[in-house]
């Protein structure tokens, strides 16, 4: 009986051992290419689905000045990229390259799991970037990415339906007591106000609207009148000028589809959103966010990382670099309305202004006169879901503002450690 | 376990052979061993062994991990949590198990006698045992959708008001089990349809002759007859209800308000949203232990109400 048992257990052991070994081998054989050419992936979330032939120009201008390299783009949709990102770097199948916002910048480049683009090209030139961009992804004095584009939030609206109810159209001076107004007179018969969503995002740059704090001094400083001034001006418009959780019911892009079909009188989104608005039966337009007692706009930072382990680190740089400064990036992202490039050159940036719609494009650049940064820490995803959560609670009306943020801000703190 | 120990008794009792017929013997058994043997030690449990590994660090998936010892077990078993985890699986549990054994035995009591299109129902009613669950779970929140859903609009149609179903915390729960229960009732039919069919139909005559009604011939021959399968439907069911996930994860996503934050959910979000993936991992076998334990004690208190006939 012994003897047969470790038969079967060394037989066994064997065949493992032989599938362990085929497969470490299959993940090393990549490296010598057809021709001695350099296979590069890349990993981004905002090219698909609008700009994914945009993203293709980018890369056929690349790979025509560097014929060894062939970037090979995965894409995913940003509500899965972060998991997909973090397995494949568990999983040691990290992508040589990827796409990375300022909130999630921190977590990755404290984990030591990005290439420093300082040296990885040596080449230290960063004269083609805005400055404030390119600072905006250092960590510890190293350029762990470059900045490869920027957006903003703006107020987005449906002309024609501020002309049929006679209501005036928004201008840079509202606060939001001319949009609440200007909301309720436009919600009925079907065509809903305005459209904010309830959650940490919008809950941040709210709270500078009207003078406060997200924290300071590593503690949550929300929980003041401030932060319940920002959030009832949020958690009141739903079941108002705003469809509930109930009548949104789950629905992806609900609210995209809604303004898409005449429905929404005035969305809070990006700049991002504007390509895909090219062909609505509708006039529409954008203005700078009325502000409470000051203005302050969202801005959201993407740049090109490399993973610490890429095996190509040159080709990862003059990528990198390629993509988020060179010409041909940032002329194909200002005529195809894909985000803005972080680029010096405002002679570049002014070919954004071209595009006869939406006519007000001038608001994009006055929006980052007063912008309202997103606050960052290491448990960064964990902050944005505690915050969401206790905000819809008091959406939903089964909390009351002040027991929700107090709530949240002791989740924050307990976060912060 | 009794039946993996029937063939090594009998080769324990074979006469004595010489070597190398027993040499030979032991390479047959484990040929056919291999093509269960091989994906159970490399996706079970060499799987199983890292995440006890991971669970013993602190690990964000992009750093190297850190030994931090029993701590996620000491953490996870004080944080609120993990309770309203454990809290919002037994709910599940107490609301799935008496529902899905009571429809699968009636439908299985129906479909039992002879009757027009009986093998088309038994198929009609098996279908969602073998659909996706991702297919079944958008199913559901498409019906219960409180504001377009077919099931609102019906109730509407009485003069009544719907429920918020999923969006509502005190029903998102009851829509889960619904729809789980709807999903596994044609595998509990079939288990015990099997177990009916061995019923012999002396016994049910032998009581009708001695004037038994039906309510007593249910009770009295065919309940306790078909215990074996109700023992075996309950443990299947109640292992299965422990790491109920996908129905959770499409439908409402632990929301809202945590309401259906269940076990697996935790593990999930905690793993990839997170990246706490050793805190996830403890959590993973504290799971285990507690589903060990309760199978345990079936499996101990069977002898007291399963009949073998």
């Amino acid at each position: 009986m012994a003897g047969s048992a470790r038969v079967v257990a060394a037989t066994l052991i064997t065949a493992l051992l032989a599938t362990a070994c085929s497969q470490g081998s299959a993940t090393r054989t990549e490296e010598p290419a057809a021709g001695g050419k350099v296979t590069l992936r890349y990993f981004t979330f905002s090219a698909a689905p609008d700009h994914v032939k945009d993203l293709d120009t980018i890369v056929a201008a690349f790979e025509k000045e560097n014929p060894t390299v062939d970037v090979q783009v995965e894409t995913a949709p940003y509500d899965q990229y972060f998991t997909k990102l973090q397995t494949s770097i568990a999983g040691q199948t990290a992508p040589d390259t990827f796409e990375l916002n300022y909130e999630n910048f921190v977590t990755y480049a404290g984990a030591g799991s990005l290439l420093d683009l300082g040296t990885a090209g040596g080449d230290t030139d960063t004269s083609g970037y805005a400055t404030e961009s390119l600072n905006a992804f250092k960590h510890d004095g190293k350029q762990f990415g470059l900045p490869a584009s920027f957006s903003t939030v703006v107020l987005l609206y449906n002309k024609d339906l501020f002309e049929k109810a006679g209501v005036a159209l928004p201008t840079a001076d509202w606060t939001w007591e001319d949009e609440k107004a200007a909301a309720e007179k436009l919600t009925g018969d079907g065509v809903f106000g305005d459209f904010q969503p309830v959650t940490f995002f919008e809950f941040y740059k709210a709270l500078k609207q009207t003078g406060g704090e997200f924290m300071a001094g590593g503690k949550s400083t929300f929980n003041s009148p401030e932060g319940i001034k920002a959030a009832k001006w949020l958690v009141e418009k739903v079941g108002k000028t705003m469809p509930t959780e109930a009548e949104i019911g789950g629905t992806a892009d609900y609210d995209t589809n809604l303004f898409k079909s005449g429905k929404l009188a005035m969305w809070h989104n990006g700049i991002w959103q504007f390509a895909g608005l090219k062909d609505v039966p509708f006039g529409w337009d954008v203005v700078v966010e009325p502000g409470d007692t000051q203005k302050a706009s969202a801005v959201f930072h993407n740049s090109v990382a490399a993973s610490a382990t890429t095996k190509h680190p040159r080709e990862a740089y003059a990528w990198a670099k390629f993509m988020s400064s060179s010409n041909v990036a940032a002329t194909t992202r200002i005529a195809s309305s894909w985000e803005l490039p972080p680029v010096s050159d405002q002679a570049v940036l002014a070919g954004y202004l071209k595009d006869p719609v939406p006519a007000n494009r001038q608001a994009v650049f006055d929006s980052l006169k007063s912008i309202a940064l997103p606050p960052v820490i290491a448990r960064q995803q964990e902050m944005q879901d505690a915050v969401t959560q206790e905000l819809t609670e008091a959406a939903a009306g089964r909390k009351s503002v002040e027991d929700a943020l107090t709530e949240a801000a002791a989740k924050v703190d307990a976060l912060l450690g | 376990m009794t039946l993996t120990e029937t063939p090594v008794e009998q080769v324990a009792k074979q006469p004595v052979r010489p070597p190398r017929k027993r040499l030979r013997y032991a390479l047959t058994v484990a040929v056919f061993l291999l093509p269960s043997a091989v994906p159970l030690l490399l996706f079970t449990l060499i799987p199983m062994a890292g995440s006890l590994w991971t669970s013993l660090h602190e690990w964000n998936l992009i750093t190297p991990m850190r030994w931090v010892g029993l701590d996620n077990y000491a953490d996870l078993l004080t944080s609120e949590e993990t309770h309203a985890a454990f809290g919002h699986t037994l709910y599940f549990i107490a609301g799935y198990l008496p529902l899905v054994y009571a429809g699968g035995l009636g439908l299985a009591m129906l479909l039992n006698r002879a009757m027009k299109g009986r093998d088309l129902f038994r198929a009609i009613y098996f279908l969602p045992v073998v659909t996706s669950w991702v297919v079944v779970a958008l199913l559901w929140k498409w019906l219960l959708n409180p504001a377009s859903g077919i099931v609102n609009w019906a109730i509407g149609l009485a003069g009544l008001e719907g429920p918020g179903w999923w969006t509502d915390p005190d029903w998102a729960m009851p829509s889960i089990i619904l729809a789980s229960a709807w999903k596994d009732l044609g595998f509990v039919m079939i288990i015990l349809l099997a177990g009916l069919q061995a019923i012999p139909n002396e016994y049910i005559e032998a009581a009708r002759v001695d004037g038994a009604n039906a309510w007593q011939r249910f009770r009295r021959i065919t309940l306790p007859l078909l215990s074996p399968s109700t023992f075996f439907v309950v443990v299947i069911s109640l292992i299965n209800g422990f790491q109920v996930f996908d129905q959770v994860h499409v439908m409402t996503g632990g929301g809202p308000a945590g309401a259906t934050q269940v076990v697996v959910e935790q593990v999930y979000n905690l793993t990839f949203k997170y990246g706490r993936a050793g805190e996830a991992s403890a959590l993973s076998w504290l799971l285990f232990a507690v589903v060990l334990v309760v199978t345990i004690f079936q499996v101990r208190g069977q002898r007291r109400w399963v009949n073998y006939g």
